[in-house]
């Protein structure tokens, strides 16, 4: 089992969909569709983050399973500090 | 005799000995740079949640501070990270391949880029200073209606202080990651030029490069936030 080298073409094709993805983010940015405008910015900068994620960060191509339990648990905690903090805030003028 | 010696050539020299085999070791130091990462997004994590808590409490206030970001500096700067994300994963390649020239011209650009960011930052920076809208005694923000809020109340100028605290806070911190990554890096292309990584060892590229892309990501949600989901509502 050796090192899974990456191409630089899929590196190039990566970098320019994150390109062309912050170059639509900010097009969507100027079109009014209420609240969908932070659901679809927030949709787009996590695909890109996914793509950075998966391949300039190598997640998709290691081996090693506790890589994958630390992040999926970062990002859990980090949900579970986002979504309680909201949940208190969000409901504090209900009645 | 010459069974012994055979057992310890196929042995990398890069191989401490502690570890069974290279691909150990490499997910050993990679499974370390992420755990450090998690403390990062746990860091990161914190302001985040201030910013989310704070825009749902003053939500006109927090469009109208966000109306006066310039978006087009935002967007080249997403474009130079971006791209200076690439030139490091192409870093990693040339070291993975061996490749010392390739890989010193990476590591390069990455700088370059890296400083370009910080430059137009700066550029940003400086404009909030004319226009006093840093935190502090000086901090002056025009009471206006918020563009296509006509129904809602002027933006109050505390409220719109409590934005530019967190734009700075968060940004700042950024920055901050950015120039470590830069002290990072030029030590890296120290080393590189000096051709100390090689296919077998390459972990400081690979691990420095995971640090760079994590800012990289932080810097992907913070430039919808902060800059784009508060044009229109």
């Amino acid at each position: 089992m050796s090192e899974h080298i990456v191409s630089r073409k899929l590196y190039v094709a990566i970098g320019t969909t994150l390109l062309v993805l912050t170059a639509t983010t900010v097009g969507i940015a100027f079109i009014n569709l209420g609240p969908f405008n932070t659901i679809v910015a927030l949709s787009i900068a996590t695909a890109k983050a996914l793509l950075v994620i998966l391949f300039f960060m190598h997640v998709k191509y290691t081996s090693e399973k506790m890589t994958r339990v630390v992040i999926v648990a970062a990002v859990f905690w980090l949900l579970l500090l986002l979504a309680l903090s909201m949940a208190d805030y969000g409901t504090r003028l209900w009645h | 005799m010459h069974d012994s010696s055979a057992a310890v050539e196929t042995h990398s020299p890069a191989l401490r000995h502690h570890f069974a085999d290279m691909e150990q070791q490499r997910d050993a130091a990679s499974l370390g740079m992420w755990l450090f990462l998690s403390t990062e997004i746990m860091f990161f994590g914190g302001l985040f949640c201030a910013y989310l808590i704070y825009r749902y409490l003053h939500f006109n206030d927090f469009a109208a501070a966000s109306q006066t970001l310039d978006i087009r500096l935002g967007a080249i700067n997403t474009g130079v990270l971006i791209l200076s994300s690439l030139t490091v994963a192409l870093a990693v390649h040339a070291a993975q391949k061996g490749q010392r020239k390739p890989l010193v011209g990476y590591l390069l650009a990455t700088l370059v880029l890296g400083l370009v960011f910080l430059g137009i930052k700066g550029v940003e920076y400086a404009d909030k200073f004319e226009h006093h809208h840093v935190p502090g005694p000086s901090f002056h923000f025009e009471s206006v209606p918020v563009k296509g809020h006509a129904e809602m109340p002027p933006a109050e100028s505390s409220h719109a202080e409590l934005f530019f605290s967190l734009y700075f806070a968060m940004t700042g911190m950024h920055a901050l990651h950015m120039i470590i990554g830069i002290g990072l890096f030029s030590v890296l292309t120290f080393f590189a030029w000096k051709g100390r990584y090689t296919p077998e060892y390459n972990t400081p590229i690979e691990n420095a490069g995971l640090y760079w892309h994590f800012v990289d990501i932080i810097w992907i949600y913070l430039f919808p936030l902060l800059y784009l989901i508060s044009r229109h509502h």
